[in-house]
């Protein structure tokens, strides 16, 4: 029996998506061990320890929250002390944070003050005897590590999107903690956090994603993306590098190598070839749309399905038949 | 104002990869090396900012075996002023022990700023900067799309999901660089002339513990893709039908 922890990232109050992701993991690894306690953390303004009812429900036992108005906002340095600090004091087998923009930067800090390794980026893992096997995609995605992590505790961070949140009812009790670096002692501050216009669903946390490339060929098209994402009513709008680089998204529209690296359970690549670098971002998507006009694109090498044609007679169809059907349910 | 960027040598992405007999690393046969594409970024922004400031120096670091000599010359090329090899027969996994190794490089060196790129593009961890800013106890700003210095202070932006954060931290200071903020120069003719007879020490790389190796190495599972469901809109209904019934994501 194991006991384990999940950072649970939370913005604006509200927890993330991979804040389930991260727990039902945890739950998973203290299961396969004979079913120890999994401790979440949240880390927030006052009143982010009634989360504890939500993470609970993803199989939670112990809720650690640290509440200080100071930390409303996601600061590296009082952070990583109050996760580690907790992690020594825990005695934990294996502790999981996201792979997000926040956890990416929390987790190699936090391992570095545990003195331990990080595997990051990760999409399976299992625990075997001391070590913890994990799965990692590098090489642009062309080649799947899986690392052999020893040493305690085992740090992990997950790919958003790879582990399915699975609720699994625990009541969870909150205990509350402090961070050992007060947020006034902190030397690397946020002076100002600016949502981007126009962001409705994140790109991590969307479960579809209709993504638009060169075949575009103008910004003013994307409005066909748009419309296609407005139809599902859960989906995000992604990009290629192509079209960011020539300022028709923004550049955190980017879905790729240099971008971001998604999986959500739908991907829609409209007028995207499939160069390697975009490829990297979302090839571990479950299931791949592609609409393209070559019908020699190395998307369509990936593809679930495909349909080779003009993009701007295809789309606005598909719009209106996804309509339809979400309207039929 | 002096400058130290970590760089590491990478395969040509585009290449096809082929995994070794041993399973657990690449078939070296036909791989070409440069420097990892935000290590170049994070050159790049260093070159600059000793140009403004008029003086100081960039001095690169990279470890790993002698190949390596070869990026860092490269890199003294773009116009780093000297470089700096630890010596390892092979780059660990482990992003704590290469942390470690640079950490007990770059402790005694007075640097302003410790540069690296967001990741390297090979095993795409990005751990090794924020770790070893973590070991010095320095301040670090990760994945940063841009930067000012002035009095001895810095002010990053970088791009979280859906939202850009303006980060402030005193220098010295460790920062990882994302891509956008400076294209790489190319080397000139005389750069290439002046690399060589630029400084290259050679230092064996303290790494310590190691406790994340590669057990594996696999290609990506083949998606069962490639299935044309048809031509133009009419085949839509059928996507349609597939995506509801197969796919079960509508």
């Amino acid at each position: 029996m194991a006991t384990t922890f999940a950072f649970a990232e939370s913005r604006d109050g509200a927890l993330r998506k991979v804040a389930l992701e991260t727990v039902t993991a945890a739950r998973q690894a203290a299961d396969a061990t004979g079913g120890g306690e999994v401790h979440a953390m949240v880390i927030g303004e006052p009143g982010i320890a009634g989360k504890a009812e939500e993470l609970g429900r993803y199989g939670a036992d112990v809720v650690v929250a640290v509440e200080d108005a100071a930390l409303a906002r996601y600061g590296p340095e009082a952070y990583s002390a109050a996760a580690a600090h907790r992690i020594k004091a825990g005695g934990y087998r294996a502790v999981f944070f996201p792979a997000s923009a926040q956890g990416r930067d929390l987790a190699p800090r936090v391992a570095a003050r545990l003195g331990v390794s990080l595997a990051s980026d990760v999409t399976e893992f299992e625990i075997q005897g001391d070590a913890v096997l994990a799965k990692h995609p590098a090489y642009t995605g062309k080649i799947i590590l899986t690392l052999r992590l020893t040493g305690t505790p085992a740090v992990l961070s997950l790919r958003p999107g790879a582990v399915t949140p699975v609720e699994k009812a625990h009541t969870a009790r909150v205990e509350a903690a402090t961070s050992s670096v007060p947020p006034s002692a902190a030397r690397v501050t946020v002076t100002d956090v600016s949502a981007q216009a126009g962001t409705k669903l994140d790109l991590g946390e969307a479960p579809v994603i209709v993504s638009g490339g060169r075949g575009l060929r103008a910004a003013e098209n994307f409005k066909l993306v748009e419309d296609l994402a407005a139809a599902f009513g859960n989906a995000a709008v992604g990009a290629t590098r192509a079209v960011t680089d020539d300022g028709w998204r923004p550049s955190t529209d980017q879905i790729g190598q240099t971008g971001r690296v998604v999986s959500p359970d739908l991907y829609i690549a409209l007028g995207i070839s499939g160069a390697i670098q975009h490829l990297a971002g979302m090839r571990t998507a479950k299931t791949i749309v592609a609409i393209n006009k070559d019908k020699d694109a190395p998307i369509f090498k990936i593809a679930d399905y495909g349909i080779v044609g003009d993009l701007f007679e295809i789309v606005p169809r598909l719009t209106e038949e996804v309509r339809k059907a979400r309207s039929a349910h | 104002m002096k400058i130290a960027v970590c760089i590491k040598r990478v395969p040509e992405m585009e290449l096809r990869f082929s995994i070794a007999a041993d399973r657990k690393s690449l078939d070296q046969g036909g791989l070409k090396y440069e420097i990892s594409d935000f290590d170049g970024y994070a050159l790049e922004v260093g070159l600059q900012l000793v140009e403004k400031a008029g003086s100081g120096e960039v001095v690169v670091i990279s470890l790993g075996p002698d190949g390596v000599q070869e990026t860092l010359r490269k890199a003294l090329a773009m116009g780093a002023t000297r470089a700096i090899q630890l010596k390892a027969d092979e780059v660990p996994v482990d992003g704590f022990a290469v942390a470690s190794a640079l950490a007990a490089e770059l402790k005694t060196g007075e640097y302003d700023l410790i540069l690296f790129g967001r990741m390297a593009t090979d095993t795409a961890s990005g751990t090794a900067g924020p770790m070893m800013a973590q070991l010095l106890d320095l301040p670090c700003v990760t994945a940063i799309s841009h930067l000012d210095l002035a009095d001895g202070r810095g002010t990053a932006r970088r791009d979280l999901e859906g939202a850009t954060e303006t980060v402030q931290f005193p220098l010295p200071a460790v920062l990882t660089i994302d891509e956008g903020i400076a294209r790489p120069r190319l080397a000139t003719l005389k750069g290439i002339m002046a690399a060589k007879k630029k400084p290259l020490d050679v230092r064996p790389a303290q790494l310590g513990a190691v406790h994340l190796t590669v057990e594996s190495m696999a290609l990506p599972p083949e998606r069962s893709g490639g299935r044309i469901v048809g031509e133009g809109a009419d085949a839509v209904p059928e996507l349609v039908r597939l995506l509801r019934t197969e796919a079960k994501v509508l």
